[in-house]
């Protein structure tokens, strides 16, 4: 069954990158702050927001 | 820090984004239609590339890669711009990415109808294609780690993140799914056999349902939610939680696919639990979705683009609690091969990526051209509408997936199969099969009234120049040279160019290793199974390219009810030769494993021009074309030498497609041709057949010249290795 043990190589490959990128994550401090991001992109200035209000 | 003026680029957003309603409505099409050849089996007949085995390919990989692609391709574009606060990294990648992407889609819309598949299922696509897919993948993946690079804001958001991920593990899958031997243009073999074969696939088949069907989405929610509630998401944290859970959980999953099959029990274990375990992150980012819209209900209310929403996160929700349900050994037993997995996809498909995708569109499309929907009304009875077509098309079919199981398994006291009949559970189900192209038919009608709106609302604003955004250069970008950032520039070139060559030194390996490794598996081959004849092979590949894997399955599972029905059960020594399995993933017909010797070939020959002359009720559409081709045999030695490169070796090491056998293969072909068509005239084909009169009239034909003769062959074959050697024991 070469073909298992390929599957979870290539899976066991891409954890590997998956693990990399979240301690760095961790690491650049990207994790610090859980609150504010979702705040932030809500309150982005869409150009058009202020034509656009509440629908009728 | 002073601010940077610069634009977005909206054009191809909106070119996603049209792109996406143009293919819906041709995946929701072509889905109706196949679903209306349950009630009109004949409604197409004679139309070749409009058969069912066809056109269920181009509507499941036009639903999956271009409905849904496109749609998140145009939120992604939308949003990661956005919140990164940049343009996309390169106006020109982009530009290749959509037309390239365009240009996919009406290749396989050409090519899936004519027949030319790989029949491996959501990757139908000939390797040209396989190749142009990559190719234009891996440009999507640059332009998006080059914008994540060259962004303005130093925190990424969530969605970015799964966005990121979708782009890194769809590369990796697609690829290692599809590695193939070319034979010719349009005709490649797998370089993996049977049950190996069916392992790869369902790694990917449900990869492909976890990173493109899911992680790109729950990032469009990410995003698409929190703007149209006007409400943060309910918990940040948790969403990075079940980020990183599900992306570490998902790709483990795929032998779930197999239970019961020929695969390794070990593996069919290993899937069962990380299929329970995706629970947790999976209803994470439900209950984050849904109650991002806590204090939000009486908004709901009047929003089409809320009722979206929640009906999306809800189907998320259900079908994501289901899916762990079914990989239970004891449910699975049940539900695999029924529409229970019909149901199960459509509510994933139709209600989570649909309804997310749609609310997505109802949302942006006005932003894009800085306008106002046209009508909110219409909106809203999209939804109603279409959500009253979901329900209409998922409840009957949970209703025929249990029926039929139940059918399947009913016994008589006298230990008899109750409905031995394959047709007998076809024919009580077919309601069923009626009210959901009726759901189909509501659904398709919303998606019209999307279309109209969308046009209305676009239509006198599209003089009007988008693009014109500014926004400050809020944060450092992402290099930047000050003492000791140094560091962390390296940092984070380091892990980007770390992913990058991680993905190019796997993809280089394998296709260096592969080849080498595939060649004489080490499968346990079984003494009495040998390679296909040329006749037979060219058989099997009418088989594979007229889709029969759609309706009927190579694999009998080790149940009592299944081996009384079609004989013994499948071991995986019997399929080693078997470049693509066909194990299929639906019994809308009976299995065939162990067709070849059950009925004459008279009986084949009736059957595949009209089989309900042979089995009275049958929806099974009426093979015409196959009765009067020719045979076109001239690739047949490229493939058996395609075939040999991935091992066509006996068990004890002989090899059987020598030089000898390939050059002769004209010849043996057209004997064992002439063996089959001499045995259909012996049984007065000519006279007694309605189907040979009605093809040729009272002309004498060859009949061993016919593609009919080769898909007899195959079909008589069948499973019969092993069986055969039984019988010759017990003499």
């Amino acid at each position: 069954m070469i073909a298992l043990y390929l599957t979870i190589f290539i899976s066991l490959i891409l954890a590997l990158i998956f693990l990399v990128l979240f301690l760095n994550n961790v690491r650049q401090g990207q994790y610090e702050d859980t609150y504010t991001p979702s705040i932030r992109m809500i309150l982005e200035d869409e150009f058009e927001d202020h034509s656009e209000e509440e629908e009728e | 820090m002073e601010k940077q003026k610069f634009y977005y680029d909206d054009k191809v957003t909106k070119l996603f984004a049209w792109a996406t309603v143009v293919w819906g409505i041709t995946a929701f099409t072509v889905g109706l239609m196949v679903a209306y050849l349950s009630w009109f089996p004949h409604y197409m007949d004679g139309i070749s590339w409009l058969s069912y085995g066809r056109l269920r390919p181009l509507h499941t990989n036009a639903a999956i890669f271009a409905f849904v692609g496109n749609g998140i391709f145009a939120g992604v574009y939308y949003s990661t711009q956005r919140l990164l606060k940049t343009r996309m990294y390169n106006d020109t990648l982009s530009r290749i990415h959509f037309w390239g992407w365009q240009l996919i889609i009406v290749l396989a819309a050409i090519t899936l109808p004519l027949g030319i598949s790989s029949s491996k299922e959501y990757a139908e696509l000939e390797w040209p294609i396989d190749i142009l897919v990559a190719l234009v993948w891996v440009v999507f993946t640059l332009n998006l780690v080059m914008t994540v690079v060259k962004r303005r804001v130093r925190h990424i958001y969530v969605a970015i993140w799964f966005y990121l991920s979708t782009a890194v593990t769809i590369a990796m899958l697609y690829i290692f799914n599809n590695l193939e031997l070319p034979a010719t243009l349009t005709k490649s073999y797998s370089v993996y056999a049977g049950v190996e074969d069916a392992v790869v696939q369902w790694w990917y088949g449900h990869n492909a349902v976890a990173f493109f069907l899911t992680t790109p989405i729950l990032g469009l929610m990410y995003y698409f939610v929190p703007k149209a509630a006007k409400r943060p998401i309910y918990s940040y944290r948790l969403s990075i939680i079940h980020f990183w859970s599900l992306i570490f959980l998902y790709i483990w999953a795929g032998p779930h696919h197999l239970l019961y099959s020929a695969t390794p029990e070990w593996a069919q274990v290993l899937g069962t639990i990380f299929s329970l375990m995706l629970i947790f992150p999976s209803w994470g980012g439900m209950i984050n979705g849904l109650l991002t819209l806590r204090g939000a209900w009486d908004r709901v209310r009047e929003d089409p683009i809320l009722k979206m929403y929640v009906v999306a996160i809800t189907s998320y929700g259900m079908s994501t609690f289901e899916g762990p349900m079914l990989s239970f050994k004891s449910l699975n037993a049940i539900a695999h091969f029924t529409d229970w997995i019909v149901a199960h996809v459509h509510v994933g498909t139709l209600g989570w990526n649909g309804f997310i995708v749609m609310g997505m569109l109802y949302w942006m499309v006005p932003r894009l051209y800085k306008t106002k929907l046209y009508s909110v009304k219409l909106a809203n009875q999209h939804f109603w509408i279409g959500t009253i077509g979901i329900l209409l098309y998922v409840i009957p079919m949970y209703i025929a997936g249990w029926t039929q199981a139940l059918m399947w398994k009913q016994f008589n006291p006298d230990g008899t199969l109750k409905y031995g009949e394959f047709m007998d559970t076809v024919t009580e189900i077919l309601p069923m099969h009626y009210m959901r192209a009726i759901g189909g038919t509501l659904y398709l009608t919303g998606a019209l009234m999307l279309v109209y709106n969308l046009v209305k609302t676009a239509k006198g604003h599209t003089v009007e120049d988008t693009e014109a955004e500014a926004a400050p250069l809020s944060a450092l970008p992402g290099s930047r040279q000050q003492g000791e950032n140094f560091h962390n520039w390296l940092e984070r070139k380091g892990v980007l160019f770390t992913v990058l060559a991680l993905i190019v030194t796997a993809i280089g390996g394998a296709v260096e290793i592969i080849p080498t490794i595939f060649i004489d598996s080490n499968i346990p081959k079984l003494e009495a199974v040998k390679p296909y004849t040329p006749l037979e092979l060219e058989g099997r590949d009418i088989y594979v390219r007229e889709g029969c894997y759609n309706c009927h399955s190579q694999m009998i599972r080790p149940f009592r009810s299944e081996v009384e029905r079609y004989g013994p059960y499948s071991k995986a020594g019997e399929y080693v030769y078997d470049h693509p399995f066909q194990w299929g993933s639906k019994r809308t017909g009976p299995d065939l494993f162990r067709e070849g010797g059950k009925r004459p070939n008279l009986w084949h020959f009736n059957h595949l021009y009209e089989p309900e002359s042979m089995m009275s009720g049958s929806i099974m559409p009426n093979y015409e074309w196959i009765i009067k081709n020719d045979l076109d045999a001239s690739d047949v030695q490229a493939k058996m030498k395609a075939l040999r490169t991935l091992g066509t070796k006996l068990k004890d090491g002989t090899e059987v497609y020598t030089d000898e056998y390939i050059s002769k293969a004209p010849q043996l072909l057209a004997k064992q041709a002439k063996e089959i068509a001499d045995d259909l005239m012996a049984n007065n084909v000519d006279t007694a057949s309605t189907a040979y009169v009605d093809a040729f009239g009272d002309k004498k034909v060859d009949l061993s010249k016919k593609e009919i003769v080769a898909l007899i062959a195959y079909l008589q074959r069948l499973g019969t290795d092993t069986t055969k050697k039984v019988e010759t024991a017990k003499k």
